[in-house]
């Protein structure tokens, strides 16, 4: 954010002797209690009203845009420049602020205003042209139309028909813990993150030693949010007793998973929060460099934290003798050149060495033996965005969500069919149901819920029937899902379940790094084998095959991609076998999605004649009868689909 | 934001040398320099040319075989010259639930791309497909260089390419 002059980080006055090369220990602290360290009814007063106007705008009015990748893809960029425009024409004393996503991405781009005496305001879909009537309606006292309430003021003109956003289905069911601040502070703004509480989980550990930091972590509980849901504080005091030096901390930013977007979320909207966590956890384990390592598709995550780290070496929070405390540490981003297989930590450690990210054989554990060799921590964006809040806010509060094994929130993303897609943090052990049903909304009007799919290409499909299950760690594996990195992509009726199978395996085909036998040609296999049954071409001795290889994959491969990669055959075939069968038996899709299977028609209604499909298609099989009306032979037709492609009208169906 | 300058396809060898010597004073000579180095030259050259890969293996001191393999290993990483346009066809699970493998299809045929080509004839556009570009909730969607289009169908998609391609005649008439 631009600041007229003063920022809260900076100094007071020149009693302040904070600095980077200078670090004051009450640096955090001081930034929202003080002065502390000398007594000024001026530079209370200066902070006091800094403090306001981050939190309520200058004059009182403050626009925040979601400026997330997903608004941005929907227009954001155009909302906040009109409204700039808007204020700058008005001659209004008003902050306009970027935020980040909040996980209504439904709704995007999102508007949020805020005027002393009047509600916060949250308006939804909001475009360019409308930006001048949503700003003189709301400041006029009428906020019909308005997507959500922060808060109610009781003034404005048709309140009492807006709900308060914790009460719409969306939220009701959400903790907002460690997305608190997605889509209320500025994530380019250091000065934003203090004023809501930043950095004071680092103070905390600072003051401490790192065995209590490892302690109060293993009294949350909390477990790796990556993945696997290893107990995070284990992982940290095995590195801080293993020897070797320097130790290094790695934060897993390369996320990619289909359909799973909670980090970009997360750091796109909180670096600071991330940041944060990453430094606490090198004090504990006693690192003394490291790296975030970020996805090359998610170029506004990598830039947004790079400002974060540059901010906050700034401002002494990273760097040498942190807060004074004696502790020396620093950061590097490094942007990942993309490749799935480096989610898999011993992948990654490579492809940060500069060569390709091929995982190696564990034991020995990265804790031990990980980055150049030496004892490396690596966590995920999520973990560390836990880290920081727990550290500030405490574990036992953490505790109080969550179940017996899985403690805490976890942030799931929800997309595909349902009514309502985004990312949304609820209590671990939520049922699946509840996640689609109440929290997405269902499936999109006309359609039929027919599965959920979670863990990404890692995970598995669930039906109806088994929506019952608690979302944590061991419940999910139980069923034959993951957690995974917590993507559920919500299936219809339109969607075939042997080619969702299919596309999961060409991903991870596709994705398998090579080096073991298992998982190069297994998923080779496990591909040339759906593609069977889905051309027609299938036996059942094919679903043998596909069980077969699959659980030798799941055995024999090196790392866990290979070992994951069969998950969405195997649980499609535990849950969906009668839709294999309808392929190899009666040569059907019931989807009517797999092209071999189905027949083209042209109807004949909405057809205007042009005859553009009857070119395109190359081997003839579209013919204009007698009567004038284009017909698709089906005993000549290759099923390629480009009549479809071309035809202006939509008028060719599947059958 | 760095990404947001196109870079400028350019087979001029002294650009070349000069884009690898700039890359190599800024991230070093260690081994772990490579992957930003190959980020690096491809920002400014818009791919990595053999000649240049050739002299970061003389600065580095790693067989050119190796760099060939870190470059063929990750997907942000061109080996032959691009289209003026990149359009990236998501193909994460959402985008693909949603439609995108049909989008992909209509596109190579409104760009007159063959299957086994990726840039189309003119020169103007290369399509890739990408894994999850993160958008996952705004499906299905593609990205025009630096530009996100979500929820889009055949219809967005031919007012998109007819955009860029009214475009590159108003910024280039004579080619036309």
């Amino acid at each position: 954010m631009e600041h007229d002059g003063w920022s809260l980080m900076d100094r007071c006055c020149d009693l302040c002797r904070h600095s980077a090369e200078t670090p004051c220990r009450n640096y955090v602290s001081c930034r929202i209690d003080g002065p502390l360290c000398h007594d000024d009814k001026d530079c209370k007063e200066k902070r006091m009203r800094r403090i306001y106007e981050v939190r309520n705008g200058r004059g009182g009015l403050k626009i925040s845009i979601g400026m997330g990748s997903c608004g941005l893809a929907v227009g954001a960029r155009d909302v906040y420049h009109a409204a700039l425009k808007y204020i700058e024409e008005e001659g209004l004393d008003a902050s306009v602020t970027p935020v980040g996503c909040m996980g209504l991405c439904y709704m995007e781009p999102l508007l949020e205003v805020h005027r002393d005496g009047l509600p916060s305001t949250i308006y939804g879909r909001v475009t360019a042209e409308s930006v001048d009537d949503i700003l003189d309606t709301y400041l006029s006292g009428d906020i019909r139309g308005a997507f959500a309430l922060r808060d109610r003021a009781g003034v404005a003109r048709g309140e009492s028909e807006i709900p308060l956003l914790e009460d719409i289905d969306f939220f009701k069911y959400q903790v907002r813990w460690v997305t608190r601040n997605c889509g209320v502070v500025n994530p380019e703004s250091i000065e934003d993150y203090i004023v809501y509480g930043g950095y004071l989980g680092l103070a905390k550990a600072l003051e401490s030693t790192p065995e209590d930091v490892i302690e109060t972590i293993r009294k949350s509980g909390l477990r790796g949010r990556g993945g696997a849901g290893f107990p995070t504080w284990l992982k940290w005091s095995i590195c801080r007793r293993a020897e070797g030096q320097p130790k290094y901390v790695v934060c897993n930013a390369d996320e990619g998973d289909p359909g799973a977007f909670m980090n970009r979320m997360l750091a796109e909207a909180d670096p600071h929060r991330v940041l944060e966590g990453l430094i606490i956890a090198a004090y504990a384990i006693g690192a003394s460099y490291g790296y975030i390592f970020v996805r090359a598709e998610k170029p506004l995550m990598a830039d947004r934290l790079e400002k974060a780290v540059e901010d906050a070496r700034r401002y002494g929070l990273l760097g040498h003798d942190i807060l004074g405390s004696g502790f020396s540490f620093d950061v590097d981003v490094v942007r990942s050149a993309g490749a799935f297989v480096c989610g898999e930590e011993t992948a990654m450690l490579a492809a940060i060495e500069g060569g390709r990210a091929m995982p190696r054989q564990r034991p020995p554990y990265p804790a031990t033996y990980g980055l150049f060799g030496k004892p490396t921590v690596i966590n995920n964006v999520e973990t560390l965005a836990h880290v920081a809040t727990i550290m500030s806010d405490g574990w036992e509060k953490f505790t109080s969500y969550g179940t017996e094994k899985s403690k805490g929130t976890k942030v799931f993303c929800i997309t595909g069919s349902a009514t309502r897609t985004g990312a949304v943090e609820v209590p671990i052990g939520i049922t699946v149901r509840e996640l689609v049903f109440k929290v997405a909304g269902g499936v999109r009007k006309g359609r039929r819920f027919k599965a959920v799919q979670i863990g990404g290409p890692s995970g598995g499909c669930l039906p109806e029937a088994m929506l019952d299950l608690p979302m944590d760690y061991e419940s999910l594996i139980s069923a034959g899902a993951i957690m995974g990195s917590g993507g559920l992509i919500v299936i219809d009726d339109g969607s075939c379940i042997v080619d969702v199978a299919r596309f999961f395996t060409s991903f991870t085909m596709a994705e398998s790094c090579g080096k073991c036998i298992p998982c190069r040609i297994g998923s080779k296999i496990l591909y040339d084998t759906l593609t069977r049954i889905i051309d027609g071409e299938g036996s059942e001795e094919d679903l043998k095959i596909l069980e077969e290889v699959g659980m030798f994959m799941k055995n024999a491969s090196l790392c866990a991609l290979g070992q994951t990669a069969p998950n969405p055959i195997l649980s499609t075939l535990r849950y969906f076998r009668d839709e294999y069968e309808a392929h190899i038996k009666e040569k059907r899709c019931p989807a009517r999605v797999c092209s071999k299977l189905v027949n083209y028609v042209i109807d004949e209604g909405i057809c205007v004649r042009c005859g553009l499909c009857a070119k395109q298609c190359p081997v003839q099989a579209i013919v204009r009868g007698d009567d004038g009306a284009y017909r698709v032979d089906p005993s000549i037709c290759v099923r390629c689909g480009q009549c479809m492609l071309v035809c202006p009208r939509e008028a060719i169906v599947k059958r | 934001m760095q990404h947001a300058v196109k870079p400028q396809v350019v087979e001029d060898t002294r650009f070349i040398y000069e884009a690898v010597e700039d890359a190599v004073r800024r991230y070093g000579r260690s081994r772990k320099a490579l992957i930003p180095i190959l980020q690096s030259i491809q920002a400014k050259i818009g791919y990595l040319p053999r000649i240049g890969l050739e002299k970061v293996s003389n600065h580095l001191d790693i067989p050119l075989s190796t760099i060939y393999g870190v470059a063929t290993f990750y997907h942000q990483f061109i080996l032959e010259p691009p289209g003026m346009h990149i359009i990236q066809i998501c193909m994460g699970t959402a985008c693909y639930i949603r439609g995108n493998s049909d989008n992909y299809r209509f596109l190579l045929n409104l760009l007159g791309i063959e299957s086994n080509k990726r840039t189309s004839k003119d020169g103007l556009f290369t399509v890739l497909r990408v894994r999850c570009l993160g958008c996952c909730s705004l499906a299905p969607v593609i990205k025009v260089d630096d530009g996100v289009y979500g929820r889009v169908d055949f219809n967005e998609i031919r007012r998109i390419i007819s955009f860029y391609r009214s475009k590159a005649k108003t910024d280039n008439p004579s080619s036309g």
